[in-house]
């Protein structure tokens, strides 16, 4: 016995020939047993049915720039629908010669976003990078100083509206709803009953009627005179719905503590507020990144519900398009573009999310 | 008193009262876990406390630094007495270290970071002084050249020692300990228990929950046996092994000295 072990160790046993390679891989994950191999053979023969199709659509057969009638005469896809109709789609009803002005908010904003990505850049200056950068975005948009016209928000729409939307609905939302998960858990009777109404209210209600109350209800009881914008109006409905959602992922977090954790940082002597901030926390809202990341995608996603109130987001300016007679049914090749819009946001999101959790994550 | 040992490097004249417990009773709901507990630790005394397991021996020492809140009598610590007010219970726990069981180390932070978390924002000390600290105790632990790791990659005996270190950071009066090797394997059992008498030596006021009989015999000053929620009977090492009083204690020895 004692040989044979002494043996194992010595030698470098390879593995089995059979088990490595791309025969190997072919062999382990498209052809284990009968039912694996049948799966394999159908699933070739499907994509070799349709790929060819799909590819002779949308390159070959397609056209890239005609007018209407032009698309109707072609076999494959009318991209045409967008590319004539692109400044409509991505800017909605803005003046036409001042579309610049929401072009260079947006890069600002891609700029800015893509800059905070890495956790070092996080720093004084970065917040005082984006306080700028707010002000500088809103007075694109918005113009009536240095010598920019105005630009009444009622005029804003497309692109720069769904972005608006959703990362400041999403940025505010979050803190909104880790507020909202510790007061869940408070020992404070009104405070814990206060969070749990709203929460379950809010989660209660389909957020169009939230769009709802927001656009129409809410303005019967502001005193005569007083308006609040209507995107204004829009953007906290999103805010407070996204809030209850994100408050019970976070409060899942917080349960997931294990009461030690709370102990050792009482028996240092901190405050309440120092131990959720230094070490609850941290902890509780890294567990919870992957619910947290698919709250924040369907809520970026869920923007596109403010078409209900007649705010001209990113896909009612495409809806708006296709209701044009020359361009009614071609709706699939302006679906599929818009498509790719909010997938490149979502995955970035959903990306950053995975990037983040390996960055925090101390297990080895 | 002559023979060799930590207990005769200290407490030499001082008889200040460091720990104050009068009549104090405590429930869990309608079960009573503490019945009338009275006790007096000076300063620099050190108490083993052994008892069989739902004794009430750990939530005495958790009513000690308000980890559990008692319910009648007083707990005086360091002349600041226990009661509702948010700031004295902030104050004493500053005063008063605690190890657990389950070390309950910070596992997001370096061991450095859990080191220097009290002081920087209980203390307000700057960053370098407390990390100067913490690399200080580290040292004393024999484990500073962890200081870089997080929790997660140290041993057992590794992570208690850590977390010794971080309660004496805070320079505490008292340090308490729940049980601190009661979770480890074997082989780790020494490496704490070799720190604890380190500490001991230098004169720290202590309160053991544990049943390492040898350590209680080498350290302490005074071994209670707690039973059913009341201290059943407390003297000094010798006497407590060689001639215990209560069928009770003689029980519960002839249990764990096999």
């Amino acid at each position: 016995m004692e040989e044979i072990v002494e043996n194992f160790a010595a030698e470098e046993v390879k593995p089995p020939v059979a088990s490595v390679g791309v025969m190997g891989w072919v062999k382990e994950n498209l052809f284990k047993g009968w039912f694996n191999s049948f799966l394999t053979v159908v699933i070739l023969y499907l994509l070799f049915k349709v790929i060819p199709s799909i590819f002779e659509w949308m390159f070959i057969d397609s056209v890239w720039s005609t007018t209407g009638e032009g698309c109707r005469e072609a076999a494959g896809a009318c991209w045409s629908v967008i590319t004539d109709n692109l400044r409509f789609i991505i800017f909605g009803f803005y003046p036409y010669d001042q579309q610049w002005r929401p072009l260079i908010a947006m890069f600002l904003l891609f700029g800015l976003l893509f800059y905070s990505r890495n956790r070092k850049h996080w720093n004084r200056h970065l917040a005082y990078g984006w306080l700028f950068g707010l002000f500088a975005m809103g007075l694109l948009m918005r113009g009536g100083m240095f010598g920019l016209s105005t630009v009444e928000s009622t005029k804003w729409g497309g692109l720069p509206l769904t972005l608006l939307l959703s990362v400041f609905g999403l940025t505010a939302a979050y803190p909104l709803g880790v507020i909202l998960a510790l007061g869940r858990q408070s020992k404070m009777p009104a405070i814990k009953i206060l969070c749990v109404v709203y929460i379950e209210l809010i989660r209660g209600v389909p957020l169009i009627s939230l769009l709802f109350m927001g656009s129409i209800i809410f303005p019967l009881f502001l005193p005569e005179g007083i308006t609040i914008d209507k995107i204004v109006r829009a953007q906290v409905a999103i805010i407070l719905f996204t809030a209850a959602y994100i408050a019970e992922v976070v409060r899942g977090g917080l349960q997931g503590m294990s009461r030690g954790q709370y102990e050792a940082a009482e028996s240092l002597g901190l405050s309440y507020y120092l131990t959720m901030r230094l070490v609850i926390l941290p902890q509780a809202l890294k567990i919870v990144i992957p619910p947290t990341v698919s709250i924040l995608i369907s809520a970026f996603k869920d923007t596109s519900l403010v078409a209900i109130i007649a705010l001209f987001d990113l896909l009612r300016t495409t809806q708006t398009v296709l209701s044009h007679p020359k361009w009614m049914g071609f709706s699939p090749e302006a679906y599929l573009f818009i498509a790719i819009l909010y997938f490149l946001g979502c995955f970035s999101m959903a990306n950053y999310g995975r990037k983040l959790e390996k960055e925090l994550s101390t297990e080895y | 008193m002559s023979e060799e040992g930590p207990k005769t490097t200290d407490r030499s004249g001082s008889m200040e009262v460091m720990i104050e417990i009068i009549d104090m009773h405590k429930w869990f709901g309608e079960f009573h876990v503490l019945k009338g507990i009275n006790l007096t630790v000076e300063k620099q005394e050190r108490i083993v406390i052994c008892g069989p397991s739902g004794s009430g021996k750990s939530t005495l020492i958790r009513c000690i630094n308000r980890l559990e809140e008692h319910q009648r009598g007083r707990i005086v610590v360091d002349e600041i007495e226990l009661t509702n007010n948010l700031n004295n219970i902030e104050r004493v726990r500053a005063e008063v270290g605690m190890v657990f069981q389950h070390f309950n180390l910070f596992p997001h932070l370096t061991i450095v970071q859990n080191l220097t978390l009290g002081p920087m924002w209980v203390r307000k000390m700057p960053k370098k002084e407390a990390e100067e600290t913490a690399m200080h105790f580290l040292n004393k632990v024999h484990i500073a050249d962890q200081a870089k790791k997080f929790p997660g990659q140290l041993s057992g005996g590794q992570q208690q020692r850590v977390a010794i270190a971080r309660s004496l950071c805070m320079n505490p009066k008292v340090m308490l300990f729940d049980e601190p090797t009661s979770a480890l394997d074997p082989e780790m059992i020494k490496e704490v228990l070799d720190v604890m008498i380190e500490l001991a030596r230098e004169g720290m006021t202590m309160i053991v929950v544990s049943h390492e009989m040898g350590f209680a015999r080498s350290v302490a000053h005074r071994v209670l046996f707690m039973d059913f929620g009341q201290i059943v009977e407390g003297n000094t090492p010798e006497e407590f092994f060689k001639n215990p009083k209560h069928d009770r204690t003689k029980l519960f020895l002839s249990q764990i000295l096999h």
